[in-house]
């Protein structure tokens, strides 16, 4: 008999457990399962930094290779701590001052988010975070066009400074539910993971930036050759694994639309790799790896902002467009001569272009009749192109004016480019001290 | 027909490269090396000063014609100097006799060959 009471007791206490853990604060429930995969996704999405520092690091040549790697991690600081102290606020909170950017003073230091729970279903912290690294990502994207010839201490106020200025309003504009272009059209501009927030604006910022520092010393005439294109593999590698945090996560949840995205990206990249090993074998003889890699990121990157809209097939398309463009994007860049280094505009600009305007062509059928009936009867793939093209225009604009105001007067303050013979000596001898491969030399 | 082989900072080889060129030196052979000259320079490393043994240097051997000794050897010494007096470090250059010269494709031997 006692022994029966103990047991209820236990059962009890076991239930009474479960159900406060499944309950916040608040009183929302918590999904358990979209929580995990969100969780999931944070960590891939974080994944991809390092991805990004080893795919950009093994490009450069070897007395750069540690500055151009510390140009992604270096963002995991700073951005981090911005996106903490004002980032999620500026993004997340409520229009202010005309909608340029949100507030929201619970946000500021996410102080107020403690106990909170989304609709979703999963707990804020854990969206906050995953936003988070998308924040990080953006401006670490930038650095490919610039690099192997900026002052270190300049990237670092210049990466925080395009943080607040661009990529948080633009962020609101897009993914906020007040933001302008959340809002603009029958069901909004489409930018499922962020094709105009990331890469658009990444990769014509980095244009704008590449333009004004002027190529590298030697450039083109002296041959600039990748010091290792074994990290660079590997890092494009992890770059597609994260990459299914990044586009699947963005559904903020774990069911039908994240396993839409899932596959879309899957194959978006499969075709991009493939379209640009056989686009190069024609134009010159050879499927190189470097090839396959920039065909992986071309076709992702095309996908990011379709990931939610598209079937299989439009993923495929979408991957074989954007290789092509990208691939005619790099040539076109090697007859004008400026120096893009590592080809940030010529992937992540024309890619994220070509995949924010082609995605309307492919919508699924379901998503053009919910914007038909939100649209009061007829919403055709031209209008919504209209609504694509403007939010395009927008984004470039935008963050190359944008840049262009940030870099002017940054650089009266501290010289963004590299003295000449720091530039000669190396990013890793100049600012860090240290070589990347001192192993290769007995010492 | 000598043999100049020129020990420089590693800092320094776009420079001695582009004057090189300069000077139409353009076959030359470079290596990573590692040595000990008079130079001992500080490092730090987890905020402890170290003073390696071995310091990187790159070597450049460049096999020339008489006539050519004396273009190389200047060209190298204007660019591979780090200031207008030098410094410790900056480097050596050897000079050899050097007693043949063959082209492996043609077997072609001596001054022609270089």
């Amino acid at each position: 008999m006692k022994k029966k009471f103990k047991r209820v007791i236990l059962v009890l206490l076991f239930l009474f457990v479960n159900v406060s853990g499944l309950f916040a604060a608040d009183g929302k429930p918590i999904d358990s399962g979209a929580t995990a995969w969100m969780l999931t996704s944070t960590a891939l999405v974080l994944l991809m930094i390092p991805g990004l520092a080893m795919f950009y690091g093994g490009l450069v040549r070897s007395k750069n290779v540690l500055g151009t790697i510390m140009h992604s991690y270096v963002a995991m600081g700073i951005i981090s701590i911005l996106w903490v102290i004002v980032g999620y606020s500026m993004c997340f909170g409520k229009n202010i001052l005309g909608g340029w950017f949100g507030w929201n003073s619970n946000y500021f230091f996410l102080k107020g988010i403690d106990n909170s729970v989304l609709d979703a279903g999963i707990p804020e912290y854990v969206f906050s975070m995953f936003q988070c690294k998308f924040a990080i990502i953006t401006p670490a994207l930038i650095a490919g066009a610039f690099a192997e010839r900026v002052n270190f201490k300049a990237y670092c106020f210049f990466i925080a400074l395009w943080s607040l200025l661009v990529y948080n309003p633009l962020c609101h504009w897009v993914w906020a539910s007040d933001g302008f272009l959340f809002k603009m059209g029958a069901k909004g501009a489409i930018d499922f993971a962020g094709g105009t927030v990331v890469h658009i604006s990444a990769g014509v910022s980095g244009l704008v930036v590449a333009l004004y520092l002027r190529a590298r010393r030697g450039y083109p005439y002296q041959v600039i050759r990748p010091n290792n294109m074994v990290i660079t593999m590997l890092g494009a590698g992890l770059l597609w694994v994260g990459w299914f945090g990044f586009n699947a996560g963005s559904s903020i949840s774990s069911g039908l639309s994240t396993a839409q995205a899932l596959t879309a990206t899957q194959v978006a990249a499969a075709a991009g790799a493939l379209s640009w090993i056989i686009i190069e074998s024609f134009h010159q003889g050879k499927a190189t790896a470097l090839g396959f890699a920039s065909g992986i990121l071309a076709g992702l990157v095309a996908v990011t902002p379709a990931a939610g809209v598209v079937q299989p097939w439009g993923a495929m398309s979408l991957g074989i467009i954007a290789s092509l463009l990208c691939y005619m994007a790099i040539q076109l860049k090697n007859k004008l001569g400026y120096d893009d280094s590592l080809d940030a505009f010529g992937i992540h600009g024309v890619g994220g272009v070509a995949g924010a305007l082609f995605l309307t062509f492919f919508i699924r059928k379901s998503w053009m009749q919910e914007a038909a009936a939100a649209h009061g009867g007829s919403w055709t793939v031209w209008n919504q192109f209209g609504v694509q093209a403007l939010a395009v225009v927008i984004a470039i604009l935008f963050a190359a004016g944008m840049t262009f105001i940030i870099i002017y007067l940054l650089d009266k303050v501290i010289k963004f480019r590299s003295t000449e013979d720091d530039e000669m000596a190396g990013l890793d001898r100049s600012y860090h001290g240290e070589r990347g491969y001192g192993m290769l030399n007995p010492s | 027909m000598k043999l100049i082989t020129a020990i420089i900072r590693e800092v320094q080889l776009d420079k001695v490269r582009e004057a090189l060129i300069a000077a139409e030196i353009t076959r030359i052979t470079v290596s990573r090396v590692s040595g000990h000259g008079q130079q001992r320079i500080e490092e730090m490393y987890r905020g402890q000063r170290i003073v390696p043994d071995l310091i990187p240097k790159i070597k450049i051997d460049i096999a020339v014609n008489e006539a050519f000794v004396d273009i190389t050897v200047d060209a190298i010494l204007k660019s591979a100097r780090t200031n207008s007096e030098g410094n410790v470090g900056d480097g050596k250059i050897f000079i050899t006799p050097l007693e043949e010269c063959i082209r492996i494709r043609t077997g072609e031997r001596g001054k022609s060959a270089i």
